[in-house]
């Protein structure tokens, strides 16, 4: 294998080859990170659409623009789509790009299995919006199908789903074992555990989750097959099943899972903090304890997710606390960003103000977070539409605000060109808006009562659902805005330099901008 | 690639069918654990039961539901709604069922306990729950159910709903798949705790 890889890289000694057999069969960290990105940018924008078409039917109460059975098929996807889609694999793009370039390795371990990885996942989502057009539609029981909702009572088009999530799941692993490889084997000499950047610890730990949870999620989808194909009783009541025990299966690759979608996101906000705070970064050790306590954790609070499926009192008390405990660990790293700012010598470039909007929005998610995790409380909230909030506050502002931000932080390392500042900044603050008039609202209707996953709703929660609408179309406009940034960024702008930062420290930042075709062929020297 | 990598490759390709594993492992757990812990509202087929038989228990409520799952046509219902028993003595109850259709069907009854704590302490000797029953046009039975709660039962409990949801298995054509887990051969090793 060693020696194909070899051949391969004296065909391609001046760079990369041309046109599209480029993309095709590239196995370049970079290539492939940058196909994984405009992948997930991509799927953002279908998945964005899909949250206009709900948000523009819950505009006012009463069906106006879709029929209720294909509400239900847009939740379901976009869903699947925003997390499966856009939000991972826009972390494994920023791994690709960022791990090597960050540990001072010439590639990822396995570069074939890299393209392998990537590429099967065009046909994951290919397969999964195809069930659109099928007979019966797309599938309509929530990201989460529950069976028998999924099982006995879902359309045909199930099926479909259910290769697809084998096949992202197969994608996933893949891009895990690699990026774990990569990281255990390949750190040029001095880089040692305790030495490496914080995204590359933050991936070390996100990719042993998903090596852990993605094979049980692809058990469920396969009990899921078995019941509907092949006569088995998993989840069937009739037969001896148990529909609660689907849901202890979901969520035990579910909780974790949540965790796969904001670690890699704690890393990228610890660097830019770091650069533009032009200060150490406080407290790295207690960081890396922190991710690691958080992962270790994400395995035992899974039920959390069912306090209302009738738990017995004590695994309600154990699941209610040890939910409670995960805030220790996420208060530490808060702390240490804000420690971190603290008398630091700050400047407020576009990624340092996705950076802190997401310490703020994303606390802010994790304190709604510790109000569900109190058992009585969550009888009151649970399937409403403060849950429905909750977890947009620490996807949307947490999860992908990190992402634009990491974009605009490394834009210039990737393309070599300055991003505009006065439209990234305008972008920030059209997003920083939206975001909260769209989700902030549905705190208030959630309280009131309003239950989530339903096209229509009683009239007092009008006034919020049309705000939060108004929010989620201003939010929907400013990211093919953000498009339109990033192109523009591509295609020029202001030259950047090698380190392109003042404050940025990591061994990406030695080398030029926009980064060689091929870096660190020999390792380089740690003092 | 290096011997390094090589080693942590084999160990991560092990540890993904081993996980994939685990999540089918989590169905007999899933199982074990709530007959361990009695939770679920489960209900087990028991014998040996007759040391639980006492003279002076206290009176409990015990209150009957029946539900039909969708699409299911018969008529089912329990003869009597609420029975007022006495712990540590057997009762016999009895469960009305028509087949309202014109075809032959299958039908199988799935129990459940509520207070959930409750379950470990309703032992049944006899149920109809623990077989399928098939139905031609237009018959009707009294399904019987023989059942002793234990005197251990918790104190706070008073009342214990016994419930009943009935499901049409005609188009499982495979008895064995349907054969409900609940009267499987090993449960009679814990006769004397369920």
């Amino acid at each position: 294998m060693s020696s194909a890889v070899e051949n391969h890289h004296e065909d391609h000694h001046h760079g990369p080859a041309k046109g599209l057999t480029r993309w095709l069969y590239t196995t370049n960290h970079k290539d492939i990170g940058t196909l994984y990105l405009w992948f997930s940018f991509a799927m953002f924008l279908i998945g964005g659409a899909m949250a206009m078409v709900i948000r523009a039917e819950l505009f006012q109460p009463g069906m106006q623009i879709i029929e209720p059975e294909f509400y239900n098929q847009m939740i379901t996807l976009h869903g699947l789509i925003m997390i499966f889609g856009g939000v991972m694999p826009a972390f494994v793009g920023l791994a690709n790009w960022l791990v090597p370039m960050m540990i001072g390795a010439p590639d990822m371990a396995l570069p074939r299995m890299n393209n392998l990885s990537f590429w099967i996942l065009p046909f994951a989502f290919f397969i999964l919006l195809s069930s659109l057009f099928m007979e019966g539609g797309a599938p309509n029981f929530g990201w989460t199908f529950y069976a028998p909702l999924s099982t006995t009572y879902a359309p045909p088009s199930v099926t479909f789903f259910i290769f697809s999530v084998h096949i992202m799941g197969a994608s996933s692993i893949m891009g895990a074992i690699n990026i774990v490889v990569t990281i255990m084997n390949m750190r040029a000499p001095g880089v040692g555990l305790m030495k490496m950047p914080l995204f590359v610890w933050s991936w070390l730990i996100t990719a042993y989750l998903l090596i852990a949870v993605m094979p049980v999620l692809a058990a469920a989808v396969t009990m899921m097959l078995m019941d509907i194909h092949f006569g088995t009783s998993f989840f069937n009541a009739a037969g001896g099943g148990d529909p609660v025990l689907f849901q202890h299966i979901f969520w035990f690759f579910g909780h974790p899972e949540v965790y796969i979608m904001i670690l890699p996101a704690f890393g990228i906000v610890s660097h830019i903090i770091e650069t533009f705070s032009r200060k150490q970064l406080f407290g790295y050790a207690s960081m890396v304890w922190a991710m690691l306590s958080i992962a270790i954790l994400s395995f035992v609070v899974w039920a959390h997710h069912m306090f209302t499926v009738g738990l017995p009192l004590a695994a309600e008390l154990f699941f209610m606390w040890a939910t409670m405990l995960i805030a220790v660990p996420t208060g530490v790293k808060v702390f240490n960003w804000i420690a971190t700012m603290f008398r630091g010598s700050i400047t407020f470039e576009t990624p340092m103000l996705f950076a802190i909007a997401f310490v703020v929005l994303f606390t802010m998610g994790g304190f709604s977070g510790l109000m569900l995790a109190i058992t009585p409380a969550d009888f009151q909230y649970h399937d409403t539409y403060f849950v429905v909030a909750h977890f947009h506050y620490v996807l949307v502002p947490g999860a992908i605000f990190s992402i634009m931000a990491a974009v605009y932080y490394w834009i210039p390392k990737w393309t070599g060109n300055m991003y505009d500042e006065r439209l990234g900044k305008l972008h920030f603050w059209l997003s920083f808006i939206g975001v909260n008039v769209t989700f902030f609202p549905q705190h208030f209707i959630g309280l009131a009562g309003m239950p989530r996953r339903v096209p229509d709703y009683a009239l007092q929660f009008a006034d919020w659902n049309m705000v939060s609408s108004v929010g989620a179309f201003l939010f929907g406009l400013s990211q093919v805005f953000f498009l339109f940034i990033v192109i523009k960024t591509v295609m020029g702008g202001k030259k950047a330099t090698a380190q392109v930062w003042e404050g940025a420290r990591g061994l990406e930042w030695t080398v030029a901008s926009p980064a060689p075709y091929h870096t660190f062929t020999t390792p380089p020297k740690i003092d | 690639m290096n011997e390094g990598a090589k080693k942590t490759l084999k160990r991560l390709l092990i540890a993904v069918p081993l996980m994939f594993a685990f999540g089918f492992a989590l169905v007999p757990l899933y199982d074990v654990f709530c007959e361990v812990t009695g939770i679920n509202g489960k209900v087990f087929q028991s014998k040996n039961v007759d040391k639980l038989v006492i003279e002076d228990g206290r009176p409990i409520g015990l209150q009957f539901i029946s539900t039909n799952n969708e699409n299911m046509p018969w008529v089912f219902k329990p003869s009597e709604e609420v029975m007022t028993i006495s712990t540590g003595k057997y009762y016999t109850a009895t469960f009305y069922v028509k087949n309202t259709t014109n075809k032959k069907m299958t039908a199988q009854a799935v129990p459940s306990v509520a207070p959930s704590n409750a379950a470990a302490h309703l032992k049944k000797l006899e149920c109809f729950c623990f077989e399928q029953q098939v139905l031609m046009p237009g018959e009707e039975a009294l399904l019987p159910v023989k059942l002793l709660v234990s005197n251990d039962l918790p104190k706070n409990i008073k009342n214990i709903t016994l419930s009943y949801t009935i499901f049409d298995i005609t188009e499982y054509e495979d008895a064995s798949m349907a054969n409900n887990e609940m009267n499987h051969e090993n449960m009679d090793n814990h006769g004397g705790q369920y």
